[in-house]
């Protein structure tokens, strides 16, 4: 088994591993790092439990090789904590808003929906609806994270004392 | 599941991968955005001995107007499609792929190279009589994208040649149509509709193991048809395969229906 070096940060963090050609960035972060919030389900490109951000755009983390970020950096779920651990405003807003249930879907989700509010921060229910399509939940029925995508864009933007109550 | 192992070379040069794919005797795969290959992997539906990272070669990922076409380099990302605006049926195309991280990485180099049916930019570059450049061990070719796919992912590329980039010409008018089972699913019809040159193109995807022209329909146009009497046309001459998510007689409706939309967006054959 030939080993290959990379070095890439996660989380702002420098990390160096040496790794087989085939581990992907997915595992690599799971059992390399410890890093286990990034998420399994398929493997093979279809839920989107595992996305991550590198460099600034999403990524299927199961469709990425470890040795590809060589000299990326990497976002996990695990760097939307404040430095003394305060949840993100996205994490909040799940909360509130009932945006999971058993949590399987919820790091890629969460991930997704941070790189849409980085680009889109004012994004309408059609938008969130479009730009979530590509993970899947098989728990809330979605209602409840396009809810909570809304409200923490809502909080981002400033605009937080215009949230509608609840239907 | 997980990969087989393999060597991984990161090229850095078009040079370095036709070497190192001819070196490999067939049993080496070029890496792009990974959007297809590394799925085929991990279902261990494929097991190349090498693979070959195209993604830091530079120069590759550029988009330029030339003329009346578009040079579009192999490493462009889906994404970079959707948001150019020099070519705006390729960026309404490209809009239609997957999902926003499946775009973020998907190169238009892989997606033409990967030949899916039901892939929309094979159909594009099918409709604009794109041409691929095409570099190998004996030098470089330009490939018209009709003689480039030649079946379901099968295509007439050499196991040692790499697309560099397509050119894609720009329609004078156009139309894209779609219909997916769910948003970012693969196609279940993809219609096109170009006019280049004065005639009217109808290519439809996701009805045959490679995009297919409607030449029948084309004809009903020609002579002075209507779009109702093209779609008609493209709907009785194609021959799709049903399958579990539709079957044949539906799947020849939605295209008919599909070539319509198509042809009424373009402002062709309307009454
Ligand atoms: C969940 C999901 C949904 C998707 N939905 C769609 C969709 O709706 N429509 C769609 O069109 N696609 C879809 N895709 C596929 C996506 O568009 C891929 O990006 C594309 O098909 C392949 O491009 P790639 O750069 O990822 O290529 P790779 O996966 O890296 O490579 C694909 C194949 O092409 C070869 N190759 C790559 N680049 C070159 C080159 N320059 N020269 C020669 N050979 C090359 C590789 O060796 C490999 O055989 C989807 C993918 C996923 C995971
Ligand atoms: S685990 Fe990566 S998309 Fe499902
Ligand atoms: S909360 Fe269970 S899969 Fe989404």
């Amino acid at each position: 088994m030939i080993e290959t070096d990379v070095t890439f940060s996660v989380n702002g963090e420098r990390v160096r591993l040496a790794v087989e050609p085939r581990r992907t960035l997915a595992d690599a972060l799971r059992e390399d790092c410890g890093l286990t919030g990034t998420h399994l389900g398929c493997e093979h490109g279809v839920c989107g439990a595992c996305t991550v951000i590198v460099d600034g755009e999403p990524a299927r983390a199961c469709l990425m090789f470890a040795v590809q970020a060589d000299g990326s950096s990497v976002t996990t779920v695990e760097g939307l904590q404040g430095t003394d651990g305060e949840l993100h405003p996205l994490q909040e807003a799940f909360v509130a808003h009932h945006g999971l249930q058993c949590g399987f879907c919820t790091p890629g989700m969460l991930m997704s929906a941070l790189h849409l509010l980085d680009t889109t921060p004012d994004a309408d229910r059609e938008t969130i609806r479009e730009e979530m399509s590509g993970n899947i939940c098989r728990c809330t029925g979605y209602q409840g994270i396009v809810d909570a995508i809304e409200a923490a864009g809502r909080e981002l933007t400033g605009h937080a004392e215009e949230a509608e109550p609840a239907e | 599941m997980k990969c087989a192992p393999f060597d991984y070379v990161r090229a850095s040069s078009v040079e370095e991968v036709v070497k190192v794919l001819a070196e490999s005797d067939g049993d080496g795969k070029i890496l792009a955005g990974g959007q297809s290959l590394v799925p085929v992997l991990a279902l261990r539906m494929a097991r190349p001995s090498v693979l070959v990272d195209v993604n830091r070669i530079p120069g590759l990922g550029a988009i330029r107007p030339s003329g009346d076409a578009v040079e579009v380099g192999a490493l462009v990302r889906h994404s970079r499609l959707v948001e150019q605006t020099n070519h705006p049926l390729l960026a309404e195309a490209a809009r239609w792929i997957g999902h926003t991280a499946i775009r973020a990485r998907g190169t238009a180099g892989g997606s033409v190279a990967h030949a899916d049916p039901s892939a929309e930019l094979p159909v594009v570059a099918v409709g604009t009589g794109a041409t691929a450049t095409v570099a190998g061990p004996s030098g470089v070719r330009s490939v018209a994208a009709e003689d480039l796919f030649l079946s379901a992912l099968v295509t007439s590329l050499d196991e040692d040649e790499m697309i560099t980039g397509l050119r894609f010409p720009l329609p004078t008018r156009w139309g894209f149509a779609e219909f997916a089972r769910r948003h970012g699913d693969f196609a279940l019809v993809t219609a096109v509709v170009t006019e280049l040159g004065g005639a009217v193109r109808i290519t439809l995807g996701g009805v045959a193991s490679v995009p297919q022209r409607a030449a029948h329909a084309e004809q009903v146009l020609a002579d002075g048809g209507t779009a109702r009497e093209a779609a008609r046309a493209a709907a009785d001459e194609i021959d799709p395969t049903a399958d579990l998510h539709g079957s044949a007689p539906f799947r020849r409706a939605i295209a008919g229906e599909m070539v319509r939309r198509a042809l009424a967006q373009a402002g062709i054959g309307q009454e």
